[in-house]
C-alpha cells in the first residue's frame, strides 16, 4: 500500500512538472535557448490566481485569468528580450534568460511582499478514496486529470490541425517551413503563448496544493524542468512527458531510499547525470 | 580602514575565482553552470584541514588538489555532452554537491563549519596574500592565452570538429582546462573560508555559480582584462549598492539581462566599439592629409 501511495505522489509531481516542462521545450524546440525565466511566469500564474481567486472564488476565472497574463507575458517576454539576441551564441540568451529570473522574482518580492499569498478559503481541498483505500486530494485530481486532458488537446492539435503542422514544421526546418510561406515569428509567438499559459497554469495549482504563493516558489522547478527536457532528449514533447514522470518517480522513491546521503534536488540531478553519461542524446530521443 | 581592507580582499578573491572560471568557459568554450562547488570544495577541505591542525597555507595546495581532480572528473562529462547539455550537467553538479553537504554532519550538515583556526596573518598581510595569488592568477591566465595550450584552447571554443580534424588531442585539452581552472577555483576557495570564517552549503549555490558566469560574461567572455574589471566592479558594487539596499538583487538581475541585450561581448565589446568609433576620426585625419 504504501508503494501504491508513494506512486501516485509521484505521479501527481510528475505531472506538475509536465506542465511547467512542456513550454520550456517548446521553446528549446523552436529556438534553441534554454529558457530559464520560463519558471517566473510560473509563479507569476500563482499570484494572478490567488488573487483573482481570493476577490472572485471562481476557480474558471482564476485559470483563465492565470492563463492568459502568464502566456500574454510570455509573448511579451519573447517579443522583448529573446528576438532580438536570437543571432547570438546559445549562452548570451541563457545569462539573458538567468538575469531576466533573478529581476522578477525580485519584482514579486517587491510587489507582493516576501512572506508570500495565500487562498483566504481554498477550493477542492476535501479528500477522495478511489480504488479502495488510495486517497486523494481534489486538487491532486485536477491537476492529473487536467494534466492528461491538456497533453491530450495540444496532441490533437498538433498533429490535425494546420497551425500544428505549421509549428512541426518550423522546428524541423525553420528556413524551409518559411520559404513554404509559414510566418516564422507567429508561430514563436503561439508557441510562448501556449508554453507560458500552461506554466501559469501548473502555477495555480501548485498555490492550491501547497496553499502558498511565494516569490522563490519558481526556482526549483525552475531548475527541475531544464533537468526534464534535458533528460527528454531537448525539444521532444514524448520525450519530456516521459521524463517528467520517471523524474517524479525517481525522486519520490530516491527520497525514501537515498535520503541520508542526499537531499531531494541532488537525487534528480544525480539520475541525469548519470543518464547523460550513459545516453548523452536523452532517454527518449533519437539519435 | 577595516573596510577597505575587506573590501579590497574579498575582491582579491572573487577575481581569482572569476579568472578561474574564465579559463574553461572563456578560454576553452566548455559553459558550466556549478563552478561554485568547487569553490566551496576548496572552502571545505581548506577549513576541514585546519580544524584537523594543519597550517593554513599548506591547506591551500591540497585545496588545489582536490578541486581540480574533481574537477578533471567533471570535464569528463563535458567529453560526453557538449553546450546546452553541459551546462545543465554543470548545473546538476553544483545541486549534488550541495545535497551531499546539507546530509553530512562530519561537514556541518544544514549549519556549516565555523570556529577552524585562523591564518596567522595579520588583516593586512591576509588581503595582500589574496591580491597576489589573484595576481598571481591572471599572470597564469595571460601566459596559457599565449601559449600554445591557449591557442588550442580556443580553436577548441571556436570549432572543436575541425580541431579533431587538424589532429588534436580535444579531451586531453578540455580536461587540462577544467583541472587548472578547477584547481584555481579551489584554492580562491581555501582564501574564502579564511576570509569569512564561516562557510555553509548555502555559501555554494546555484546563485553563486551564476554570479561568478555573469562575471565572465559581463567582463567579455575569455579576455582576461576586462573580466578582472567587471569581477571587481561587480563584487564591489552590493557595497556602493547600499542605498539601494531592498532593491540590490533586482538592480543585479537587470543589469545581466540587460548587458546580454544590448552588448553580447560584455565590457569588452563595449571597449571595442568605443576605439572603433574613435578610429573613423583617425582615419578621416590621415585621409584629409595630402
Amino acid at each position: 500500500m504504501f508503494f501504491v501511495e508513494l506512486f501516485a505522489q509521484s505521479l501527481v509531481q510528475g505531472s506538475i512538472y509536465a506542465l511547467i516542462a512542456l513550454g520550456l521545450t517548446l521553446v528549446y524546440g523552436l529556438l534553441r535557448i534554454l529558457h530559464v525565466a520560463h519558471a517566473s511566469l510560473f509563479t507569476l500564474g500563482a499570484y494572478i490566481g490567488v488573487l483573482t481567486y481570493n476577490a472572485t472564488s471562481s476557480m474558471a476565472l482564476t485559470l483563465m485569468a492565470a492563463m492568459v497574463v502568464s502566456g500574454l507575458s510570455g509573448v511579451a517576454m519573447f517579443r522583448l528580450a529573446y528576438q532580438p539576441i536570437l543571432k547570438q551564441p546559445p549562452h548570451v540568451a541563457l545569462i539573458a534568460s538567468i538575469g531576466l529570473f533573478i529581476a522578477a522574482e525580485e519584482c514579486f518580492r517587491i510587489v507582493f511582499g516576501a512572506s508570500g499569498l495565500s487562498f483566504t478559503n481554498p477550493p477542492l481541498q476535501g479528500q477522495v478514496q478511489l480504488f479502495g483505500g488510495l486517497r486523494f486530494k481534489q486538487a491532486e485530481l485536477a491537476v492529473m486529470l487536467g494534466t492528461a486532458l491538456i497533453i491530450g488537446v495540444l496532441g490533437w492539435l498538433q498533429s490535425r490541425t494546420r497551425i500544428g503542422v505549421a509549428c512541426q514544421a518550423t522546428v524541423s526546418d525553420p528556413q524551409m517551413a518559411e520559404s513554404f510561406g509559414i510566418r516564422l515569428n507567429t508561430v514563436r509567438d503561439l508557441n510562448f503563448l501556449i508554453g507560458s499559459a500552461l506554466a501559469g497554469f501548473a502555477g495555480v495549482w501548485v498555490a492550491l496544493l501547497n496553499n502558498l504563493v511565494e516569490p522563490t516558489m519558481g526556482s526549483v522547478p525552475s531548475y527541475k524542468a531544464l533537468a526534464i527536457i534535458v533528460l527528454g532528449g531537448l525539444g521532444s514533447v514524448p520525450g519530456t512527458l516521459m521524463a517528467a514522470l520517471v523524474l517524479g518517480l525517481v525522486e519520490s522513491f530516491g527520497t525514501v531510499y537515498l535520503g541520508k546521503v542526499l537531499d531531494r534536488n541532488a537525487i534528480a540531478f544525480a539520475f541525469l547525470i548519470v543518464v547523460l553519461m550513459v545516453r548523452p542524446q536523452g532517454l527518449f530521443a533519437k539519435r | 580602514m577595516d573596510y577597505e581592507i575587506s573590501l579590497v580582499t574579498t575582491i582579491g578573491i572573487t577575481v581569482m575565482f572569476a579568472l578561474s572560471l574564465n579559463l574553461i568557459t572563456g578560454f576553452c568554450g566548455q559553459i558550466s553552470l556549478g563552478h561554485a562547488a568547487f569553490l566551496g570544495l576548496g572552502a571545505y577541505t581548506s577549513a576541514m584541514l585546519c580544524q584537523a591542525g594543519m597550517p593554513f597555507l599548506l591547506t591551500l595546495p591540497l585545496a588545489m588538489l582536490v578541486a581540480g581532480l574533481l574537477g578533471a572528473v567533471v570535464g569528463l562529462a563535458s567529453l560526453r555532452v557538449r553546450a546546452d547539455f553541459l551546462a545543465i550537467t554543470t548545473m546538476g553538479v553544483g545541486f549534488i554537491f550541495i545535497g551531499v553537504v546539507r546530509q553530512q554532519e562530519w561537514m556541518g550538515g544544514e549549519m556549516g563549519v565555523t570556529g577552524f583556526p585562523g591564518s596567522g596573518l595579520g588583516k593586512t598581510a591576509f588581503m595582500a596574500l589574496c591580491l597576489a595569488l589573484a595576481a598571481l592568477t591572471a599572470g597564469v591566465s595571460l601566459y596559457i592565452q599565449r601559449a600554445w595550450m591557449g591557442r588550442v584552447f580556443k580553436g577548441i571554443a571556436e570549432d572543436e570538429d575541425t580541431m579533431r580534424v587538424l589532429g588534436i588531442d580535444v579531451p586531453r585539452y578540455k580536461l587540462a582546462a577544467f583541472a587548472i581552472g578547477t584547481a584555481l577555483a579551489g584554492a580562491a576557495g581555501g582564501l574564502y573560508a579564511q576570509n569569512l570564517k564561516f562557510i555553509g552549503p548555502d555559501s555554494f549555490g546555484f546563485v553563486e555559480s551564476v554570479t561568478v558566469l555573469s562575471m565572465v560574461v559581463v567582463g567579455g567572455i575569455g579576455s582576461v582584462f576586462w573580466v578582472v574589471v567587471a569581477a571587481a566592479l561587480l563584487s564591489a558594487l552590493p557595497g556602493w549598492f547600499q542605498f539601494i539596499g531592498d532593491y540590490k538583487l533586482l538592480v543585479y538581475g537587470g543589469l545581466l539581462f540587460l548587458m546580454m541585450r544590448f552588448s553580447p561581448h560584455g565590457l569588452a565589446g563595449i571597449a571595442a566599439r568605443l576605439t572603433q568609433l574613435l578610429k573613423p576620426k583617425g582615419v578621416a585625419g590621415q585621409g584629409a592629409k595630402p
